[in-house]
């Protein structure tokens, strides 16, 4: 039990590594997320079950997932459409790709070929198929993170730190700013195509309407870790986000399985996920408003 | 060096809300030069400097930086050779990035790669810079910028840009947020800077005292159009008193010809 949710929360830290990155590092509320969610999970399952093979496959999720989030951040820059609407409007057209995708079918299945997820069981031998599982997933997600972390650390990466921050100090280093949304959006939806590719291969099958309400639940999992602790180093906060995912698996695990008690359907978790969204919102708007934060924040605006 | 031949900024044309901020307008600033630019509320002060910088264009006219016409080009491509500090000390830093992240993004202008060159060295540079600010900056490297108070935070701005070394300072009120001691330090960083690194910079200020004082030229705006520009010796005989009869003596001119025209 414990190593399904830890599993099903490293693999879902992936996607919500990407909505770290454009509500968090960009402020760019990324909606194409719903979308490109199932985008990874069917370009895996047919790159497979087309003889591809595993890892094209993986990395045809990572640069489709980085196309779909290109879109989104050249509708927003060339047309200048909100970014919430832009979003929108990928994701709409995604169901239709995902769908052709798919081959015309609303879902497809993984059944009797080698996944990623099947050849690390074999590798396990005799250890318990969880126990493999869960070791694979921590340096899947682990390394995932480093990389993240280290792209962080890059001048580019720095720069787009300051994207969501303060876009005019960008522009003002000579900076296109444009140019950092494309990289910022893509390189986000490319995490969550790759969460969803990983999700197809480990529940078996891809499904168009995988990724419904899925930003949200990367949301809720970014919220979330941020309670844990504060600091402002990014390897921390992405550490942050993989415990924030974690922690809501699991408790979207004891709400589906505990909830009958007071009458509680799976159905009613996206109800669930969407309040306890909006009470990080009001938990974290009063921790703002405590006074020695406010005296932090006064500092760029009074003096 | 730079060149604005007949530069005209419509906002809103054809509209009720149609406002001429910049009216034909030429100037020319040389190397070196240290302009201090004054003038009312809605005299196009600031206008002036976003055309130069390029965050609008103009509706008319043309803007050569060192012969190139650079009318249409975006302000980030611009921003390789221009270096502007805001009003508000908040613009110029991210305020969530540490001091040292904040510091190596200003360190070289232009795209930002894959390479990580934030290391050892790179902060041994940036503690010497910080030192002659004598804020004790030097010891906070790993700090958020939010942190910092105003006037910290534009004294960082400041020095961050000039590190660059940028080809022409423009500088808008950028002393007006802080309080008179914290707009003092700053002012007198910008004087030390400006003759250290020799740099070419246009000063918009609303205190006549400092505009009297510093730099070697002078500009009174008013009504899109410059209508004082005075340098060299005329600049440093100039009084308060002398300026402001010159104000009111240019002014009353332009309301007695603003008058004829309602006459008529």
């Amino acid at each position: 039990m414990v190593e399904g949710i830890l599993v099903d929360g490293l693999i879902f830290a992936l996607m919500a590594m990407g909505v770290f990155i454009t509500f968090r590092i960009l402020d760019f509320p990324d909606l194409t997320v719903d979308g490109s969610f199932a985008t990874g999970a069917a370009v895996v399952t047919m790159s497979i079950t087309g003889g591809l093979g595993i890892f094209p496959g993986l990395l045809l999720a990572f640069l489709s997932g980085a196309a779909a989030g290109t879109v989104t951040a050249v509708i927003h820059n060339r047309l200048k459409v909100p970014n919430l609407l832009a979003g929108i409007l990928t994701m709409t057209m995604l169901y239709s790709i995902n769908i052709r995708v798919l081959g015309g079918r609303a879902n497809v299945a993984l059944l009797r070929v080698d996944t990623l997820i099947s050849k690390v069981i074999d590798l396990g031998g005799s250890v318990p198929r969880e126990i493999t599982l869960l070791l694979f997933m921590i340096i899947f997600t682990g390394s995932i993170k480093l990389l993240l972390d280290l792209f962080f650390h890059t001048d580019m990466g720095i720069t787009l730190g300051a994207m969501g921050n303060n876009e005019q100090m960008v522009i003002s280093q000579g900076v296109n700013p444009k140019t950092m949304k494309v990289l910022g959006v893509g390189l986000s939806n490319g995490l969550v195509a790759l969460s969803g590719a990983m999700l197809a291969q480990y529940q078996g099958f891809a499904d168009a309407n995988l990724g419904v309400g899925i930003v949200v639940q990367g949301l809720a999992a970014v919220m979330l870790g941020e309670f844990l602790f504060r600091s402002n180093k990014i390897g921390m906060l992405t550490l942050q986000v993989i415990f924030g995912a974690i922690l809501y698996k699991a408790l979207m695990f004891f709400g589906r399985y505990y909830g009958y008690y007071i009458n509680l359907t799976p159905s009613d978790l996206k109800l669930l996920t969407g309040l306890l969204v909006i009470a990080s919102l009001v938990i974290a708007k009063s921790r703002k408003n405590k006074p020695v934060n406010s005296s932090k924040r006064g500092g760029g605006t009074n003096a | 060096m730079i060149k604005l031949e007949n530069m005209t900024m419509v906002f809103n044309p054809g509209t009720v809300n149609e406002n001429t901020a910049i009216r034909n307008l030429s100037l020319t600033v040389n190397k070196g030069d240290f302009i201090t630019v004054i003038g009312s509320n809605g005299a196009g002060k600031t206008t002036l400097l976003n055309l130069i910088s390029g965050s609008v264009f103009p509706t008319e006219g043309k803007i050569r930086i060192q012969d190139k016409d650079v009318s249409r080009t975006p302000e980030y491509q611009r921003a390789s050779f221009i270096g502007r500090i805001f009003q508000d000390p908040t613009m110029g830093t991210a305020g969530k990035l540490s001091l040292e992240d904040n510091m190596n993004i200003c360190y070289k202008k232009g795209f930002k790669g894959l390479k990580i060159s934030l290391n050892a060295k790179r902060r041994k540079i940036f503690q010497q810079a910080l030192e002659p600010l004598k804020m004790g900056l030097e010891s906070r490297l790993k700090d958020n910028v939010g942190l910092l108070s105003g006037g910290q935070r534009q004294a960082l701005t400041l020095l961050m840009t000039v590190l660059s070394r940028p080809e022409l300072l423009l500088l808008d009120e950028h002393t007006a947020a802080l309080d008179p001691r914290n707009a003092e330090i700053v002012l007198e960083l910008t004087r030390q800077f400006i003759t250290e690194y020799q740099l070419t910079a246009m000063m918009i200020t609303h205190n006549m005292k400092h505009a009297i004082e510093m730099g070697n030229r002078l500009l009174m705006m008013d009504g899109g159009e410059i209508i004082f520009d005075v340098r060299g010796e005329e600049k440093q005989n100039l009084t308060v008193e002398k300026l402001v009869k010159k104000f009111h003596e240019l002014r009353s001119k332009e309301f007695a010809t603003d008058e004829d025209l309602l006459a008529r």
